[in-house]
């Protein structure tokens, strides 16, 4: 009880700092802009394609045209790279600042373990990533109101499941790099070059690849990505985003920890 | 209520505390002196259960900070040398972050807030931004942020570091009417706070406590090690060889001369009246005594004695302690 409520503190003080500074709100409008235009790009480039189709339609039919396939998909791999660029952001400052300011010491001398700390700033930036995340949704509810056959809602919620995530894992690695340094942008760069590597791991994902190559592709966090938007949960992803996520925060909290030792 | 015994804490291969050992009672001031880099911050830190001493153990009212550290964090409310505030945070908006992560329940949250408010006279500024706040008024939220949850124990780094003397005068004030209700320890380097709101001082010098007792006791104490002024008319350096012909004197230093008149301070072997010795001695070599006297030593002086004399007399440490500025 004690531990949650201390956990709440914490991600109640960094909301706090998110709200009334303007990194939530430049956060927010970038990613619902960002959204919006490549939204917009895929619903037009959407629209020339269901043209086409029309038009082959008098010569005996098109191939099947999907929202979810051509519209929401593209529209979620996009705001991947988004997260990849934003992520940083969010994260950069949370231990480096407290570092940088001697506020962390008012943090380690209140009752409360390294471990909620950590936990408590985690959470704090993924909740609002996830808010940003819904900010983008609103786009796609236009699609129902308009669209005469609604597209699927599933592989919607699927997506944004993914993008929450796939971001969180950044999230959580960038928690840990934050605690490395008192200066956020060196937090900042590292935690980008950081990202950037595990993403590039991804592209190792080749189908004439040997079983290396493989396993470094399994690690890159875009792989886990693809079932999911497409709308497929499988157990394996999850697990393995989790786990990823799971590692960030134990590394964040070894480096807390390992810091009172020799601090 | 605090129990501190033979606490040692190295960083690497640097010793910032040597083996101290020392007790607070419930309700008494203890003031912790020593020079930059002597390791006050360091011990101050392991008390208050942040920092893991590397041998030795140190218990706060009963749970050793090793073992049980959340438990002493409970109990202890702490105030570095810069107290850990948040600019862009108001005071009560800050208050209510510190009662919550020290876990004052939500019903009585609002009344220990404005009781630390009002103990530490912050009730003007509740409703300001920390970042704009004078020095003062943040040494004084610090402080109430630390008594929020009446802790028995209260640590505090140079709390008037950097104030100016009216602010100090009250951060004293303010201190002296914490003891009783709390045990306190803080560290100074600025003497008369001492002797003015502690009961009891620790001096400690690169690590290793060199001196405890009350203030009083320690001026009286010392004051037998003899230092003496003495006036002669005469050469700086032949009056100054001289007094140090006398057996029993440990060091004379003359002062610049004027008109003619050179002023010895002479430090003594405790114990041992060298005066009739001295003013034979600068007889005897055709110089004039003008004045011999004894001086007591101040606070300021025993503290110099105690932490130049002994280092200056030990052989060339191998390395300096760091500085508290570099962990800080």
């Amino acid at each position: 009880m004690t531990s949650l409520r201390n956990v709440a503190a914490i991600v109640e003080k960094e909301w706090r700092h998110y709200f009334g500074s303007p990194i939530a709100y430049v956060s927010l409008t970038v990613w619902a802009l960002l959204f919006g235009i490549f939204f917009y790009f895929a619903f037009s480039f959407f629209l020339r394609e269901s043209m086409m189709a029309a038009q082959q339609m008098e010569f005996g039919g098109g191939p099947k045209m999907s929202l979810n396939e051509l519209l929401i998909r593209p529209v979620m791999h996009n705001m991947a790279v988004v997260a990849l660029f934003l992520a940083p952001m969010l994260t950069m400052r949370l231990f480096a600042e407290e570092k940088r300011q001697g506020t962390i010491e008012l943090l380690a001398t209140a009752p409360l373990t390294d471990l909620q700390i950590v936990l408590g700033k985690f959470l704090a930036a993924a909740g609002l990533y996830g808010l940003m995340i819904l900010a983008g949704l609103v786009d796609l509810a236009l699609i129902w109101h308009y669209a005469s056959t609604p597209p699927e809602w599933k592989p919607v919620l699927t997506g944004a499941l993914a993008l929450l995530l796939f971001g969180s894992c950044f999230l959580a690695l960038g928690v840990f790099v934050s605690t490395l340094t008192r200066n956020q942008i060196v937090a900042g760069i590292l935690s980008f070059c950081l990202f950037l590597g595990v993403w590039t791991l991804g592209w190792a994902d080749d189908p004439g690849a040997g079983p290396v190559m493989k396993a470094i592709a399994y690690l890159g966090v875009t792989t886990h990505m693809e079932d999911m938007v497409k709308g497929v949960v499988d157990l394996k992803d999850v697990v393995f985003y989790l786990s990823f996520i799971a590692f960030g925060l134990f590394l964040a909290h070894q480096s807390v920890q390992s810091q009172r030792w020799r601090a | 209520m605090i129990e501190v015994e033979n606490l040692t804490k190295r960083y690497g291969r640097t010793t910032a505390v040597d083996g101290i050992s020392f007790r607070v009672r419930k309700g008494e001031i203890l003031g912790f002196l020593g020079p930059n880099g002597a390791g006050k911050t360091t011990t101050m830190r392991i008390l208050t259960g942040y920092l893991p001493p590397t041998e030795g153990t140190a218990r706060v009212a009963g749970y050793d900070v090793f073992e049980a550290p959340i438990e002493v964090k409970k109990r202890v409310g702490y105030i570095p040398e810069t107290p850990p505030l948040y600019p862009d945070m108001e005071v009560d908006e800050f208050l209510d972050f510190c009662a919550k992560i020290k876990g004052i329940p939500g019903p009585s949250r609002k009344g220990k807030i404005d009781e630390a408010v009002d103990k530490t006279r912050v009730g003007d500024v509740r409703g300001r931004l920390i970042g704009r706040l004078s020095k003062g008024y943040r040494q004084r939220v610090g402080l109430a942020q630390a008594i929020l949850n009446n802790p028995d124990v209260l640590i505090l780094d140079e709390p008037t570091a950097g104030l100016d003397p009216k602010q100090i005068i009250e951060t004293r004030e303010l201190i002296k009417g914490l003891g009783g209700d709390h045990t306190i320890v803080l560290s100074t380097h600025i003497l008369p706070e001492v002797s003015m709101t502690c009961g009891r001082v620790v001096i400690i010098n690169k690590g290793k406590v060199v001196a405890e007792d009350t203030p009083e006791n320690l001026t009286r104490r010392l004051r037998g090690a003899g230092a003496l002024r003495v006036d002669v008319r005469g050469e700086a350096t032949a009056a100054a060889e001289a007094v140090r012909s006398v057996p029993g004197v440990v060091s004379a230093r003359p002062r610049p001369e004027s008109a003619g008149v050179t002023t010895l301070e002479v430090e003594a072997e405790p114990g041992r009246d060298v005066r009739p010795d001295i003013a034979r001695a600068v007889v005897s070599r055709g110089l004039d005594l003008l004045a011999l006297h004894q001086v007591g030593m101040s606070l300021e002086e025993i503290f110099l004695h105690l932490t130049t004399t002994d280092a200056a007399r030990a052989e060339a440490p191998p390395a300096a302690p760091r500085s508290e500025e570099v962990t800080a």
